[in-house]
C-alpha cells in the first residue's frame, strides 16, 4: 500500500516534513521517499518492531499512579523522525548557546554584585521572591563561573514557522538518555535510510557531558572521580540516571551511600573503604540535597554536602541555585539578559509573555484568560496550569481567584499553535503537535546536543507532550541537505 | 565499587541461582515421577523441604498435591523462595544496577522475566512445564554466561561469584540432604531397582549426572552420590567446589580475614566427614552442621562488606534445615 501525502494534510498548522504545497521539506525529502516506498502497512509493522524492542531493551519511564504506586512503563516512541536542516539547526545551536551563556553569567552575577539588578534591568523583587533564589549561594564561586552547566531548553514553533524558546530547564532537566535511545530503535527498525540520508549522530553526548564534569574537579588529576547522584529507583527519571552513568562509566550513588567527613570533603562508601568524590552530577533538587540547608527532612541527600560545595572541596552540577533562572518570570527578562551581558540580540525569540505580578498586565490577563495559557512560574511537567481555550468558565473563574491571590506566582502567553509531524496512528500517519528540547552543556566551553528530544502529543488536536500525561516521543534528525 | 552496590549485586547473583535450583529440581521431580510405579513415587513433598519452605508451605493452606505444590514452588509469589519471587527480587535488584551491568545482560535479564511472566500462566501444565522449565534454566544460563563473558573482573563481579556459589553450596547440601532421607526412609526390599533411579534424580536436579558418569564410571551408589554432590573436586557444583571457588574470589577483596576464616572452618569441616559410614541421622546431622557454617561465611561476609547487613531479612534458605526429616 503507498501512501498517498495528498491525503495527508494540516490545515492551518506548520507541518515540519510536509510543506504547504504537499512536498517534502528539504531535509525530508529523502525521508518522505522512504516512507512512500515501505507504504502504510509496512510501517505498521516497523512501528509494532520498535515497540517489541523498546520492551526488550527494558527503555522505561516510571510514572507515580496514586492507586498502584510507581509503575515502570515501556518508554513511548513514535518511530516516524522529526528533520530539521542542517542549516537552520546551527541558528538554533548558536541561539542557544548564547542563551545559555546570558543565563550563567546572570545566575553569577545574582549571587554576586547583583549588577542587573542594581541597573534596574531585572526588578530586585523579581529575585526577592523566586523561591529558587537560595541565600546560601551568596558569595560562592564555582569552578568557572559556571552554574547551569546542563540546561534543557524546550522549543516550540508556531504556525509561520518561528521557532520560539518557551521554558528553560536549569534544575535537574531529563530527556537526554531517551534522545539516545530513539535514535538506538530507530537505526534498528529503519536500517536502510540511514545509509541514504546525511543523518547527523546523537550518541556523542555521554563523553561530551564527563568531560564537561571531570574539567570541574577540584583536585587536578587524571582521572577524577564523578558520580552521579539519584534519588533511587522510585525516581521517574531512574532509567536515566542509570543510563548516564554506564555510559560515562561513573558509580551511580544515592545519598545514603555518601558522607562529609570532618575536612568538609565528599567521601562514598565502597568495599575498599572511603573513596573521595570530586564531581556530583546530581539529579536530586535543591530542597532534598542537604538536610542541613535545605528540607530538614530529605532522606535523599547529604548532610554537609552545602559546606563541602561552597568551600570548593567538591563541585555540583548543576550548582545549587542555579534554578534561580529557571523561574519562569525570571525566563521573560532573558532577552534584556542577553542584551544587557552579551550586547548581543537574542537570537530566539521567548514566546510572548505576560507578567502577572505587574497589576496592569494582570488585569490584560484576567480578561483575555480565555484565549491564554497561564503558568505557573516554577512548576514543570505541565502541571497546575491553565489552558484557556480548553477550559470551562467554571475552571477560568476558579484560576481567577488563585491568580488575584498569587499573581507573583504566574505568567500568561498566547497559545502556540504547535508544529506537527506525520505521526503513526490508527487511521494511518496523520499530523501531531511536537515540541523539542535540546540540552546544552557549558562549562570550559558550550556544547549543543543535536538536535534533542522531540515529544508529542499523541492524541489528536491535544498539545499537551509530556510524558507524564500520555505525551510520546520521536527520533530527531538533523540532515545534511548540503550533502 | 559502592557497598551498596556489592551487596545488590550479591543478592541478584543469590535469586538467579536460587530460581535457576527450584525449576530444575521441579523439573527433575516431574521426570522422576513418570519412571516410578504407582506407590513408589516419592511425591512432592520433599521438595517444600529441600527449598526450606515448610513454614511458608504450611502457612499457605495449599494441598500437599503436586499441582498445588508445583504452583507453590514456581508461580507463587507468595512464597518468599518460589521462581517468581526470586526473579522478581532479582530484577528489582537489577534495576538498581543498571549502571554497572552490561546491557546485554540486562537485556537477557528483562527479556526473560517478560516472557516467564508471560507464560506462567500455563507454562505449569504437565504438558508444557518440562519444557517451559527447561527453557528457563538455559535462559538462566545464558544469562550467567553473557555476565562472565562481558563483566569486568571488578568488586561487583567478584561479589557476584561469591553469592552464586554460597548459594550453589547451600542447594547441593540440601538437597543430598533430604533425598538421602527420603531413600533411607522407604522399606528395604523390593525398593531396590528404583533407589538407582531416585539416586539419579539427585544427580539430575543438580545437572550433574553425565558428570559423575564421567568422572566415576560407576553405577549409581548412594556413597558415590553423597561422596560427589558434597566433596567432588571436579564437579562445580559440589559443595566443596563452591566453598574453594568462594575462597578464591574472597581473597580478591581486602579485609576478607575473618570471611577466609568462616571458610577454613566449613571446609576443614565437611573435608573431615566419613560419608561412607554415615547412617540417615549422622548425615543429617553433618549436614546440618555444614549449612550452619555456610550460613556462618555469609554472615561474616555481610558484616564486613555490606551496608544493609543489619537491615536485610536474612535469605530464607540460608536457615537451617531442622524440620527436614
Amino acid at each position: 500500500m503507498q501512501i498517498d501525502w495528498n491525503d495527508y494534510s494540516a490545515p492551518g498548522l506548520h507541518d515540519e516534513l510536509i510543506g504547504p504545497g504537499g512536498g517534502a521539506r528539504a531535509a525530508g525529502r529523502t525521508l518522505v521517499r522512504y516512507l512512500s516506498e515501505l507504504g502504510g502497512e509496512e510501517i505498521g509493522v516497523r512501528q509494532h518492531a520498535a515497540e517489541l524492542a523498546i520492551k526488550a531493551m527494558g527503555i522505561t519511564f516510571t510514572v507515580y499512579h496514586e492507586q498502584e504506586g510507581s509503575i515502570d512503563r515501556a518508554w513511548p516512541l513514535d518511530i516516524i523522525p522529526r528533520t530539521i536542516s542542517r542549516k537552520e539547526w546551527s541558528r538554533i545551536e548558536r541561539g542557544l548557546a548564547q542563551r545559555v551563556t546570558a543565563l550563567n553569567l546572570f545566575i553569577d552575577d545574582v549571587y554576586h554584585e547583583q549588577r542587573i539588578l542594581a541597573d534596574g534591568i531585572v526588578p530586585r523583587e523579581v529575585i526577592a521572591s523566586s523561591r529558587n533564589f537560595r541565600p546560601n549561594c551568596v558569595g560562592v564561586r564555582p569552578p568557572l563561573k559556571c552554574w547551569a552547566h546542563i540546561c534543557g531548553t524546550d522549543l516550540v514553533r508556531d504556525k509561520d514557522g518561528t521557532v520560539y524558546v518557551l521554558e528553560d530547564n536549569l534544575r535537574v532537566p531529563s530527556g537526554v538518555s531517551y534522545m539516545i535511545e530513539n535514535r538506538q530503535v530507530v537505526k534498528r527498525v529503519f536500517p536502510e535510510v540511514f545509509g541514504s540520508a546525511a543523518i547527523l549522530p546523537v550518541d556523542d553526548y555521554p563523553s561530551q557531558l564527563y568531560d564537561m564534569l571531570a574539567a570541574l574537579s577540584p583536585r587536578k588529576q587524571r582521572r577524577p572521580e564523578v558520580v552521579v547522584l539519584t534519588p533511587g529507583i522510585y525516581n521517574s527519571a531512574y532509567f536515566e540516571h542509570a543510563f548516564l552513568a554506564r555510559q560515562m562509566g561513573c558509580e551511580l550513588v544515592e545519598g545514603r551511600d555518601l558522607t562529609v567527613h570532618e575536612d568538609d570533603c565528599v567521601y562514598m562508601h565502597t568495599v575498599r573503604g572511603w573513596t573521595r568524590v570530586d564531581v556530583i552530577y546530581r539529579r536530586i533538587d535543591d530542597d532534598f540535597l542537604d538536610p542541613e540547608v535545605f528540607r530538614a527532612d530529605s532522606t535523599l541527600g547529604v548532610r554537609g554536602l552545602m559546606r563541602a560545595w561552597s568551600q570548593g572541596n567538591v563541585a555540583l552540577a548543576n550548582a545549587p541555585g542555579a534554578g534561580v533562572a529557571d523561574d519562569k518570570l525570571v525566563y521573560t527578562y532573558v532577552p534584556e539578559m542577553i542584551r544587557y551581558y552579551l550586547d548581543e540580540e537574542a537570537i530566539l525569540p521567548n514566546v510572548p509573555s505576560w507578567r502577572c505580578g505587574e497589576p496592569r498586565q494582570l488585569e490584560h490577563v484576567l480578561t483575555q484568560l480565555e484565549s491564554l495559557v497561564v503558568k505557573p512560574v516554577d512548576g514543570s511537567g505541565g502541571y497546575g496550569m491553565l489552558m484557556g481555550p480548553m477550559s470551562s468558565q467554571r475552571e477560568r473563574s476558579q484560576f481567577a481567584i488563585q491568580l488575584r491571590a498569587q499573581p507573583r506566582g504566574y505568567i500568561a502567553q498566547p497559545v502556540v499553535t504547535l508544529s506537527t509531524v506525520p505521526t503513526f496512528t490508527n487511521g494511518g500517519l496523520e499530523p501531531r503537535h511536537v515540541d523539542l528540547r535540546p540540552f546544552i552543556l557549558s562549562g570550559a566551553k558550550t556544547y549543543v546536543t543535536t538536535g534533542g528530544l522531540t515529544r508529542v502529543a499523541m492524541r489528536k488536536g491535544t498539545l499537551v507532550v509530556n510524558s507524564s500525561q500520555g505525551g510520546g516521543s520521536k527520533d530527531t534528525w538533523i540532515v545534511d541537505t548540503e550533502q | 565499587m559502592l557497598a551498596r552496590v556489592v551487596e545488590n549485586v550479591y543478592w541478584l547473583a543469590r535469586y538467579l541461582e536460587r530460581a535457576e535450583n527450584t525449576a530444575r529440581l521441579v523439573s527433575v521431580n516431574t521426570h522422576s515421577q513418570l519412571d516410578l510405579p504407582p506407590g513408589y513415587a516419592l511425591g512432592w513433598l520433599p521438595l517444600i523441604d529441600i527449598t526450606g519452605s515448610r513454614e511458608a508451605f504450611d502457612a499457605s493452606s495449599r494441598r500437599s498435591e503436586e499441582r498445588e505444590i508445583v504452583q507453590f514452588l514456581i508461580a507463587d509469589i507468595g512464597n518468599p523462595g518460589s521462581m517468581a519471587a526470586s526473579l522478581q527480587l532479582a530484577r528489582e535488584n537489577a534495576r538498581t544496577l543498571r549502571d554497572i551491568l552490561p546491557t546485554d545482560g540486562w537485556e537477557v535479564l528483562h527479556q526473560f522475566f517478560l516472557e516467564f511472566t508471560e507464560e506462567l500462566p500455563t507454562g505449569l501444565n504437565r504438558r508444557s512445564r518440562f519444557n517451559f522449565l527447561k527453557r528457563s534454566v538455559l535462559q538462566l544460563q545464558t544469562l550467567a554466561g553473557v555476565l562472565d563473558g562481558t563483566m569486568n573482573r571488578n568488586d561487583a563481579y567478584t561479589f557476584m561469584m561469591l553469592g552464586r556459589n554460597l548459594e550453589r553450596a547451600d542447594m547441593s547440601s540440601r538437597i543430598a540432604d533430604v533425598r538421602a532421607a527420603q531413600l533411607e526412609a522407604a522399606p528395604p526390599g523390593e525398593m531396590r531397582p528404583f533407589d538407582t533411579i531416585q539416586w539419579m534424580s539427585v544427580l539430575r536436579s543438580l545437572s550433574g549426572y553425565e558428570m559423575y558418569r564421567l568422572s566415576r564410571r560407576a553405577r549409581v551408589s548412594r556413597a558415590d552420590v553423597l561422596e560427589f554432590v558434597l566433596r567432588d573436586e571436579q564437579f562445580p557444583r559440589s559443595c566443596r567446589s563452591c566453598l574453594v571457588q568462594t575462597q578464591e574470589w574472597v581473597r580478591a577483596v581486602p579485609r576478607s580475614g575473618v570471611v577466609l576464616d568462616a571458610l577454613a572452618l566449613a571446609s576443614r569441616f565437611l573435608a573431615a566427614a566419613d560419608l561412607t559410614r554415615l547412617d540417615q541421622n549422622a548425615l543429617h546431622e553433618l549436614i546440618d552442621q555444614l549449612q550452619l557454617r555456610i550460613i556462618g561465611v555469609h554472615d561474616t561476609l555481610a558484616r564486613t562488606y555490606f551496608p544493609n547487613a543489619e537491615a536485610h531479612p536474612a535469605p530464607q534458605s540460608t536457615t537451617p534445615l531442622a524440620a527436614a526429616v
